[in-house]
């Protein structure tokens, strides 16, 4: 095809502007796909982040809040539930399983959370997949600590290294539960959820190291050993939140309105999915709000290719006059044009695209690490191809005005330049 | 529409033409009557802006006529759309300017092989003896290019010669019918004008082709069939500007 064959060869011939424009092209369709797939990654992983769990229960607060706070270790929970209330929960026919989870301690930087065996039972995450052991098991000691994937490398722990606790949640704390140290026994293998960058111990624990304790500070005079500690009965005063798991999904309204109207404290559950989709509809203003600014930059990227074949029209008119005297019509020269712009925006998608699964591959280790965002690479979805189709619709398209300039000088030019 | 030529036609004939650009030009051109045999060679003198190039265009079917009618070939260029004149451009007429003749960004060997795009009958033609690259090698071969400029390297990169070489290639590919010259050797010193013309005049008439050529300079008329004054042929007028 002669077009094509010449569309090259000019392109070729002013390859310094056509790089650049390209380049432009392909560094905002590579935006464009990149808020998508980040988009979607973040929705994925949120998702992904819990399965199986039908209610979780925590202080009455905001639902959103509690789902924060509960699975995504993010916030702070406001109150706690007493043992008591947790025990009448544990007790409901409705309920299949409870899982106890105490937060509010730390170590350095990673949270710490006090549950019970049951959560390597009954935790799920992407679709059903249980928790497993790198290496070691469960607790089995009082003062046993499991480290999720991520806490392990990032504090270089091995199997029975030691760590101490400390109050609250800052990274570096003047509140540590220095008396009592705990053992690594266990590592779990990767999950690309916040499982990863926790630490995790018995609810137990959470309530030895507190013995000499009261009010998140240590008791003067009062020193109770480890090993004391140990052969005591240890019941927790108050949990966190808590993981239910139903006995049949048809109860879980009913169960969740137990919960809310429960009266002797002010409780809240909510379904995790329910909450995460309220959480979607927040963010979906913002989302949209980096869509439009990333479609803005595409439509920027295509305006400056417009722009740059408008400019080289005028120089142009002898090689149009050119093709005229051979026989050229003036639709020929719009063809020629077209598919200039055609073969510009193409290169600039596939160039894009490129950038993008190199930058995926480059920011995934980064954002795993920093936001514990897991994002997929995956081929291109059929969203995203039309995405793309479009763009190099509409590159072509907004190469009408130059072409159709063309077609009026062409016309008015023939075989001769007149200026 | 045909495209094709009617056999033993004359090349060109041009009669009670009248001509004036559209839009604000007040260049009118009339030509009462003028002719050129198949295969001849006539030379058409006349100072710039007496119309040459009006004329040209008017006889490749770039410009219509407002009356009159211009045949090539015994096919009347006004009864055509404007897509059929373009392409019966491509297949009969091959044109030659002063310079900027080529597509600087192909190689001589490109530039010699587009008009076949837009005239598949030409390019048959071509094709029916040898492959259209050989045969466009051949012409540039025989016009005096290197054969090591033929395929390596872009047009703009040879001289002006060398370039008008190509242009005259590209025109006789094919062996159309009619091949139009606008000044083609008036940027050439006179050495090189006598040596492209020779190798012009050679191949045109291996190829039975008409020319027709236009030019300010009278020397030239020894190469020709027959040479005509642009001012006896044609009536140039231009309205005063109010």
């Amino acid at each position: 095809m002669i077009l094509i064959r010449l569309a090259v060869l000019s392109l070729r011939n002013r390859w310094f502007t056509v790089l650049l424009t390209v380049f432009a092209v392909a560094l905002s369709v590579a935006l464009f796909l990149g808020v998508e797939k980040v988009r979607n990654g973040a929705r994925a992983s949120f998702a992904d982040t819990i399965s199986g769990t039908d209610l979780i229960v925590g202080a009455r607060t905001g639902g959103i809040q509690l789902l924060l706070y509960s699975v995504f270790r993010i916030g702070n929970a406001t109150n706690n539930i007493s043992w008591q209330s947790y025990q009448q929960l544990a007790r409901r026919d409705e309920v299949g399983w409870i899982v106890p989870l105490s937060l509010g301690e730390s170590h350095r930087g990673f949270r710490v959370m006090g549950t019970s065996p049951d959560y390597f039972r009954h935790y799920k995450f992407r679709g059903g997949r249980s928790l497993s052991f790198a290496s070691g098991r469960p607790f089995s000691d009082l003062f046993d600590a499991i480290l999720g994937a991520d806490a392990a490398a990032g504090l270089g722990y091995k199997m029975g290294d030691p760590l101490v606790v400390s109050h609250g949640l800052g990274e570096i704390s003047h509140a540590d539960h220095r008396d009592k140290p705990f053992r690594v026994a266990g590592i779990l293998a990767k999950t690309g959820t916040p499982v990863d960058r926790t630490v995790l111990v018995s609810l137990e624990a959470i309530e030895a190291i507190h013995l000499d304790w009261k009010d998140g500070a240590r008791v003067p005079g009062m020193k109770i050993s480890a090993d004391a500690v140990r052969r005591m009965t240890l019941t927790p005063k108050a949990v966190t939140a808590a993981m239910i798991g139903l006995k049949s999904k048809l109860q879980t309204f009913r169960l969740q309105r137990f919960v809310n109207e429960y009266e002797d404290e002010a409780l809240l559950a909510i379904l995790p999915g329910v909450a995460l989709q309220e959480l979607w509809d927040i963010v979906a203003t913002a989302e949209q709000a980096l869509i439009v600014v990333s479609a803005m930059v595409v439509l920027a990227a295509l305006l400056g290719l417009t722009t740059m074949m408008l400019s080289t029209l005028n120089e142009r008119r002898r090689e149009m006059a050119v093709l005229r005297s051979v026989g050229a019509g003036p639709r020929t020269i719009v063809g020629l044009l077209m598919t200039e712009a055609g073969l510009l925006s193409l290169c600039g998608v596939l160039l894009g695209v490129t950038l993008l699964y190199a930058g995926l591959f480059l920011a995934r280790p980064l954002a795993d690490e920093m936001f514990g965002l897991y994002l997929p690479i995956s081929f291109l979805s059929q969203r995203e191809l039309l995405i793309l189709l479009a763009v190099v619709g509409s590159g072509t398209g907004v190469c009408l005005l130059p072409a159709w300039r063309a077609y009026r000088m062409s016309l008015a030019d023939g075989m001769t330049v007149r200026s | 529409m045909s495209v094709s030529a009617k056999p033993g036609a004359a090349a060109l004939c041009i009669e009670r033409v009248e001509f004036r650009w559209p839009g604000k030009h007040r260049f009118q051109l009339s030509i009462e009557s003028f002719d050129v045999k198949q295969d001849e060679r006539v030379l058409i003198l006349g100072p710039s802006g007496a119309g040459k190039s009006t004329l040209l265009s008017l006889i490749c079917g770039i410009a219509t006529p407002q009356a009159g009618a211009i045949t090539v070939l015994g096919q009347n260029l006004a009864a055509m759309s404007p897509a059929g004149r373009d392409r019966f451009r491509a297949e009969h007429i091959g044109v030659i300017f002063q310079m900027f003749n080529l597509l600087p960004y192909a190689s001589a060997l490109d530039n010699v092989l587009v008009p076949l795009s837009f005239a598949p009958l030409r390019r048959r033609r071509v094709n029916a003896n040898c492959p259209e690259k050989e045969e466009a090698a051949r012409l540039l071969v025989a016009l005096g290019l290197d054969e090591r400029q033929i395929s390596t390297g872009r047009a703009a990169e040879l001289s002006v010669g060398q370039q008008q070489r190509v242009a005259a290639a590209r025109a006789l590919v094919g062996a159309p019918e009619l091949i139009v010259a606008d000044e083609p050797t008036s940027a050439l010193d006179t050495a090189t004008q006598d040596a492209f013309l020779e190798l012009l005049f050679g191949q045109a008439k291996e190829a039975r082709t008409a020319l027709l050529m236009v030019s300010h300079d009278e020397r030239l008329s020894g190469h020709f069939d027959r040479t005509a004054q642009l001012s006896d042929i044609a009536t140039v007028r231009r309205g005063e500007h109010p």
